[in-house]
């Protein structure tokens, strides 16, 4: 979408060159997040897990634990309210988790009982001191063998072990085949993969005689924290204080209650002290969340000119014992699978299964990764097959501007064509290339939040606040919460533009709930669209407020437009003639008889489909050299092509794009959750393998200038949804250097040494 | 174990810790001392956030007990600034957009450091290299990297002195 250069603002903030607000705090050691903070008389607790996979829960002693000399509290279930909660509490059979369960346990690490004591160590001793009576019950491990009719019941009641089913379809896929020349069907895994955030899951809770409980956490909304917590102690929402000002990383891993805030939570209020519990890193490994593993069958029909005519896909994906956030990603993965292609004809099929190993969730692309990887894995082999160009075939069937997906989202803004141009040129400059490497690349688009109200807010989704001083310094009180992805920073450009001050002018409040006004929070990339758009409407809120006074004390003419930027208030015609923002914020407080300037924003999305309200479209290239004795894969170079709308934080963009880049890459060829009876093998950073620098190729980016009507200055995600092409990218290219096709991800030594040795058996045999 | 009484000297700073012979650097650093810029990140020695300088040499403040540093110079990422003039690392990492979370920052600041003092004007590989057990889970290290080569360069010279 273009608009005309009269009526299109200059911008003087929005992507231009801004250190992140909070930089200093966290280059200086002074940022304190939940893991750093120390309350007097505070005391700390531990958990202890279950050993066991599957087990009732028979008795539990503390006795000899009690007795331990500064040991304060054993709590278990049966010391909580015993609520069944989850994250999707509009439908209350998928609140299916009690951080303490009361009957009994279903994977290795979930909480039985919590220790309060005066040190660490003599918290973890105790420990030892209690005696968990289990009866063991059978486990089941992998969906499959879990949907069995003689499979063990997990959750009472749930038949074969199905938790959630999703079905989405548009057009008529039957007939969609017939017209195919050309059909394809294959099977895919993608395991599982962990958040590893830096600053595993912590929390310091403090309840007070008045009844008030204030919790410092570790999350990535600390609204829905506030509101979960409330409802598993039956507290009033507004009784419950949550606090997230620095958050080490959240990927997708911590907007549902963990153990460390329950735990801390049920111990404070037993003793009237602050009590704080953070995990180890193997606690966060083996008791946290994981993203979901997925099991895929895919078929494509398509015509010789490849003209897409059909697609087919269903997924059986491995939910472990809970549902969290599991429930999304099981739709997501099947409304992304479909893109960012014109199937007229698709339909898919999601099936989440119960086992008894750590539940799976939510995890930086939202079950896209995975249908990516299938997908465009896929596409490569028919244009192959076909003698397509891959690229070609590929936009001949893309996204564009003004794109309705049939029934589920419409798509205003698409840089998808210009990307594909950018990607053919960069690997034609490559040319030839020496054996055992191999380039791939795989597209891709995502959401800008999401419209779905699983979790059944009555608020806007995102809400503003805005104050002027007197001294024209402003405070932003935004619910966003800051994880590291620079939501600060970006809500402070968006306010500081639209103001017409500067970002140092702007003070953030957010991550504080008993300080900010309710927001979703920082999941599905919404925050930039949607707190975005309702900083901007508190801040042009205040601006027309200030704006009448200065009408009123110029004496215009009503057809003139005055505008404020770099803190100076003038005629847009005529810029020189004008006053300081700071003279007319004086002003203005002495017509309203003193009042602050205040403006309100808030933003929920309407009338934009099922899904969101804007997509970003994004290609990802990768060059590999393989080692075909070994199997070792070597990232050598990568080419980004992304449209993310408007940029707002230049140097956020990139930071962003290229952490995408290095977690997806890692879940492409190197982080592995292998499972045995329901234990995973390798909970430490020596054994679970991610990209470490010298791992890294250089990672050059293409903007593709797009505008996005429904976002904040025509901004919209960037940093979730460039975390789905690259395991697909990684998987092309090897199939370009050996030809050979890699169906399970991540994509291991061994199966690469595998699939050569097969490709030459069979050619053997061919010969 | 009969506890023991060292002297860390922490960003010129002497303190005098009463501590159980097992506590490790970083215990001594973020618990007894009670400066949490340098944080925990695993168990295992494996992921760098710990890292601080013992004398001119970054260390894994999880790999070492306090009492081996007693009596020995120790700079925390509190100390690289002077009275809230930041050094050139810091600054290069605000440039760079060199962090995001922050939680791995401490580490990768007190290890690039290190690498500097050692080498002043490393190859990309080298900064690769010695930030190769450092993980930072947010940006990919490119950034990390681009801020070190910029203090190599000298970009922040003239401020600095």
């Amino acid at each position: 979408m273009t608009t005309t250069s009269l009526a299109k603002e200059k911008l003087h903030v929005i992507n231009t060159h801004v250190h992140n607000i909070d930089g200093i705090a966290k280059v200086t050691g002074r940022a304190t997040y939940s893991f750093d903070v120390k309350l007097p008389g505070m005391l700390y607790g531990k958990i202890l897990r279950s050993p066991h996979p599957h087990a009732k829960i028979i008795n539990i002693d503390a006795s000899k634990a009690l007795a331990l000399h500064g040991v304060k509290a054993v709590v278990t279930g049966k010391d909580t309210l015993g609520v069944k909660q989850g994250i999707w509490r509009r439908y209350s059979e998928l609140c299916d988790e009690q951080i303490l369960p009361v009957e009994k346990v279903r994977y290795i690490g979930e909480p039985v009982a919590a220790v309060a004591a005066i040190t660490e160590e003599i918290a973890e001793a105790a420990l030892d001191l209690i005696e968990v009576e289990y009866e063991v019950l059978e486990g089941v491990y992998e969906p499959y063998e879990a949907m069995k009719k003689e499979a063990p019941e997990i959750h009472e009641g749930v038949e074969r072990n199905i938790n959630v089913t999703r079905h989405i379809e548009w057009g008529d896929v039957e007939t969609g085949f017939e017209q195919a020349d050309y059909i394809r069907e294959d099977h895919f895994f993608c395991g599982g993969q962990a958040h590893m955030c830096m600053e595993t899951r912590s929390a310091v809770a403090s309840y007070t005689p008045e009844g008030k409980l204030t919790i410092y956490h570790s999350n990535q909304s600390a609204y829905y924290m506030q509101a979960l917590m409330a409802g598993v102690l039956g507290m009033k929402e507004g009784n419950v204080r949550v606090i997230a000002q620095y958050v080490g990383g959240g990927f997708g891993g911590k907007f549902e209650l963990d153990g460390a805030i329950f735990t801390s939570c049920i111990l404070s209020m037993k003793l009237h002290r602050p009590v704080k519990v953070i995990y180890t890193r193997e606690e966060d490994f083996i008791a946290t969340k994981r993203r979901t593993p997925m099991h895929y069958w895919v078929r494509t029909g398509i015509k010789k000119d490849g003209t897409f005519c059909a697609r087919e896909a269903r997924v059986v994906s491995n939910g472990g014992a809970y549902t969290g956030m599991g429930a999304t990603a099981l739709y997501l993965t099947g409304f992304f699978h479909s893109f960012p292609y014109r199937w007229e004809n698709y339909r898919y099929d999601g099936y989440r299964v119960y086992t008894n190993t750590l539940p799976s969730t939510s995890m930086r692309g939202f079950g896209a990764p995975q249908a990516m990887f299938c997908s465009e894995q896929q596409l490569e082999w028919i244009a192959a097959d076909l003698g397509l160009d891959p690229i070609e075939m590929r936009r001949k069937n893309g996204h564009y501007a003004g794109y309705e997906v049939p029934g589920q989202a419409f798509i205003a803004s698409c840089g998808l064509d210009e990307a594909f141009t950018v990607m053919k040129e960069w690997i034609a400059k490559k040319g030839k290339l020496p054996a055992n490497r191999g380039i791939g690349f795989s597209a891709a688009g995502f959401m800008s939040g999401g419209i779905f109200n699983w979790f059944d807010t009555p608020y806007s989704f995102s809400s503003a606040v805005v104050t002027i001083n007197q001294d024209a310094t402003v405070e932003l009180h935004i619910g966003a919460t800051e994880i590291g992805q620079g939501s600060n920073t970006t809500m402070a450009i968006i306010a500081a533009e639209t103001l017409g001050v500067k970002v140092e002018d702007i003070k953030v409040h957010s991550g504080d709930t008993d300080h900010c006004p309710a927001d979703l929070g920082a999941w599905g990339s919404r925050q930039t669209l949607m707190t975005g758009n309702a900083t901007k409407r508190a801040c042009e809120d205040a601006k027309a407020q200030l704006l009448e006074f200065a009408y009123a004390k110029m004496g215009l003419n009503i057809v003139y437009d005055l505008d404020i930027k770099d803190r100076w208030v003038h005629i847009v015609a005529r810029p020189e003639r004008g006053m300081p923002f700071d003279e007319l914020v004086t002003i203005a407080l002495r017509g309203k008889d003193g009042q602050r300037i205040i403006g309100r924003g808030f933003y929920t999305p309407h009338r934009k489909g099922m899904i969101s309200p804007a997509y970003s479209y994004m290609l990802q290239g990768v060059e590999v050299d393989i080692d075909p004795e070994t199997g070792k894969i070597e990232l050598l170079d990568s080419l980004t092509a992304h449209d993310c709308g408007q940029p707002i934080n230049h140097l956020g963009l990139i930071g962003q794009l290229e952490g995408a880049f290095s977690m997806a890459a890692g879940y492409g060829y190197l982080e592995y959750m292998p499972y045995e009876d329901g234990k995973l093998m390798n909970p430490n950073l020596v054994d679970y393998k991610m990209i470490r620098a010298t791992e890294m190729p250089e990672t050059p980016i293409h903007d593709i200038d797009t505008y996005e009507p429904e976002g904040p200055y025509g901004a919209k995600e960037a940093g979730e949804g460039l975390t789905n092409p690259t395991a697909a990218a990684i998987g092309n290219a090897i199939f370009h250097a050996l030809g050979v096709q890699m169906k399970e991800c991540p994509i291991r030594p061994h199966m690469i040494v595998d699939a050569l040795k097969e490709k030459a058996e069979k050619e053997k045999a061919g010969k | 174990m009969e506890k023991k009484i060292i002297t860390l000297r922490v960003n010129k700073q002497d303190y005098e810790l009463y501590i159980n012979p097992k506590t490790l650097l970083v215990e001594a650093i973020r618990d007894y001392i009670g400066l949490t810029g340098t944080k925990r990140g695993c168990e295992t020695v494996s992921c760098g956030a710990c890292s601080v300088l013992v004398g001119d040499l970054a260390v894994k403040a999880c790999s070492v007990l306090a009492m081996q540093c007693d009596g020995m110079e120790i700079t925390t990422s509190e100390g690289l600034e002077d009275n809230g003039k930041l050094a050139p690392i810091q600054k290069a990492f605000l440039d760079e957009g060199a962090y995001q979370c922050g939680f791995c920052t401490s580490g990768m600041l007190m290890t690039t450091s290190g690498l500097l003092k050692e080498n002043a004007n490393p190859t990309k590989q080298e900064v690769k290299e010695a930030i190769e057990g450092n993980i930072c889970r947010c940006t990919g290290y490119n950034s990390i990297v681009r801020a070190v080569e910029r203090v190599a360069k000298g970009m922040y010279k003239e401020e600095s002195l």
